[in-house]
């Protein structure tokens, strides 16, 4: 897939939460090119002192007839903290799409069995555009959602646009409380065709476990630190059965056989 | 349109401004942001005679200005490279400059050649002063002898445009370059990364794997810009500069301290285009004050 360069507007700034922001962009200047559920942008950050590189953020949406694309970014440092910044009119260079994203065809699912996809704190981001895609081919997916507390879960009603939502949180405040691994929901391995996730990684490990005993294809997002975004600098790479490989660009969706995490149950 | 055309040796570029080894892939990774018949040449990854895993992760970290790293020369050989790399990139539209590391002077110049065979690249970098290889790398380039010892092993077994990188962290570079002009460089290339650390008072723990890295980026150009003007007016050679170069100002002050070409590298990857705009830049300011060649400004500094 090409990539670009492209100077986008902020449409709309919507902050459902004050470590959150979520930027609604549009390119002023022509169709935004095709992106894959999965894949990812590098955001240029102006105006921080500390901050020097871009920063990597999934695709969170994206709305072809509106001609949108949506990020979803959780402030921690000075870099997501300038981005939290903007304002509608606002211009934003970003570099996209990026990386490999989640495969649509490995694993069809039946009447029987549906995908689940599993996010975990802004990690839920990328499967609000995967649950999309998934639906618009005529899947319905299970979308499981955790978090820390209510007020870190994340556009709730649009995952229910797209497929059944369940929820865990860490303090009960809403859903059943606990990790998502120990959601009811999870109870029954055989509805599910396969798992894709994203989120902290001792979460998606425990996700991995999981698929492992329940004997379910599974793929995990991370979020190695990152630099050029493009394959070129070698430092975010992940130890994997092939050796080192760049998240950027051989990710950073990676189905968790290719990982050297030990998962086994 | 002014003269941009540039001869480091027998290489010669349609404009001065290269791509720094470990910042611009294999120059294909780019293809997508940047028309590489614009750009005068890129140097590809460091390549060493066996393959190499590199450090582990994590690789980086940010600095004000700047970033540090430690990937440690991860790539797949020069076999490798010459039976699978070579042939996607030999037709490329710029001169293609392959970066040659080693951890002895005999894996250097069989490296190199190796490379030698190549007929599309016509000229090596050789890096004597990686500061995150444990042996070889900046060992040899830290002494004007054992970088000499390299270039002369290396000299021996490649015919072609031999361009030596130098490393920051000694305590006169200019001893260092005269050596490796005398044991037969065509050219320099400076400053490669200058030795950094990196820690999180949080967690009280260090950044990067092993602990150090080479830091890159705007932080470090002054220190580039003056090792630059010290080195051009002690050899005879033609002096690459590189260090925190990010647009074409910066280039064009490289080239007024004494530089005959520049390299790019951290720079790509906050925008992956600008190796382009720097060329289109240094064009601009050569038409806005009269020069009709890049080389009327090598130098030029006024005293």
């Amino acid at each position: 897939m090409k990539k670009h360069i492209l100077d986008l507007k902020v449409v709309e700034v919507v902050r459902p939460h004050e470590r959150y922001v979520m930027l609604k962009l549009t390119n002023p200047n022509g169709a935004l090119p095709e992106m894959r559920p999965g894949q990812f942008a590098q955001l240029r950050v102006d105006g921080s002192s500390t901050t020097f590189l871009r920063r990597p953020i999934s695709i969170n949406f994206m709305d072809k007839k509106k001609n949108e694309v949506w990020f979803l970014v959780q402030t921690v440092g000075d870099g997501t903290r300038q981005l939290a910044k903007l304002l509608e009119g606002d211009t934003l260079n970003v570099v996209l799409p990026l990386g490999n994203g989640f495969d649509l065809e490995a694993h069809p699912a039946t009447s029987e069995k549906r995908p689940l996809l599993v996010g975990g704190g802004v990690g839920c981001a990328p499967m609000l555009y995967l649950g999309k895609t998934m639906s618009e081919r005529g899947v319905r997916p299970y979308f499981l959602i955790g978090a820390r507390t209510k007020g870190d879960l994340l556009q709730l009603e649009l995952f229910a646009q797209y497929g059944d939502v369940y929820v865990t949180t860490e303090d009960g405040s809403a859903g059943e409380k606990g990790f998502v691994t120990q959601h009811t929901l999870l109870r029954d391995s055989g509805r599910f065709s396969e798992i894709c996730c994203c989120g902290p990684k001792p979460m998606m490990m425990a996700v991995a476990r999981y698929a492992q005993s329940s004997s379910l294809p599974c793929a995990v997002s991370l979020e190695n630190k990152m630099a050029c975004g493009v394959g070129a600098c070698l430092c975010c790479v992940e130890d994997t059965q092939e050796g080192h490989v760049c998240v950027c660009s051989d990710g950073p969706v990676f189905p968790i056989e290719q990982l050297k995490w030990n998962t086994r149950p | 349109m002014s003269d941009l055309t540039t001869h480091i040796g027998n290489l010669k570029m349609v404009n001065p401004v290269m791509t720094a080894s470990g910042t611009f892939g294999y120059g294909v990774e780019f293809q997508d942001f940047v028309d590489l018949s614009k750009v005068g040449g890129i140097i590809v990854k460091g390549t060493t005679l066996h393959p190499r895993q590199g450090n582990p992760y994590p690789r980086m970290a940010e600095t004000a200005q700047g970033m540090l790293n430690c990937v440690g020369l991860q790539n797949k050989g020069v076999e490798h490279f010459c039976s699978h790399i070579y042939p996607t990139i030999k037709d490329l539209p710029t001169q293609v400059v392959v970066n040659v590391s080693g951890s002895s002077p005999e894996d250097y110049a069989e490296c190199a050649a190796r490379i030698n065979e190549l007929e599309n690249i016509n000229a090596i970098e050789l890096n004597i002063s990686c500061p995150n290889v444990k042996q070889g790398g900046m060992a040899f380039g830290v002494t004007p002898e054992g970088a000499a010892t390299v270039v002369k092993a290396v000299r021996a077994a490649y015919d072609k445009t031999l361009i030596v990188k130098l490393s920051p962290n000694v305590t006169n570079i200019v001893d260092i370059a005269r050596s490796v002009e005398d044991a037969g460089a065509d050219a320099v290339s400076l400053i490669n990364t200058l030795m950094g650390m990196a820690v999180d008072a949080e967690k009280r723990k260090k950044l990067l794997s092993i602990g150090t890295g080479g830091l890159s980026g705007p932080c470090v150009k002054p220190v580039a810009l003056r090792m630059v003007y010290q080195v051009s007016h002690a050899v005879g050679i033609p002096v690459i500069g590189l260090g925190g170069i990010s647009n074409a100002t910066d280039a064009i002050e490289f080239l007024l301290c004494g530089a005959t070409a520049i390299e790019i590298g951290t720079a790509n990857f906050l925008d992956p285009a600008i190796s382009q705009k720097v060329a289109e830049g240094i064009d601009a300011y050569l038409n806005r004050h009269g020069y009709d060649s890049v080389k009327d400004i090598i130098g030029a500094l006024e005293e």
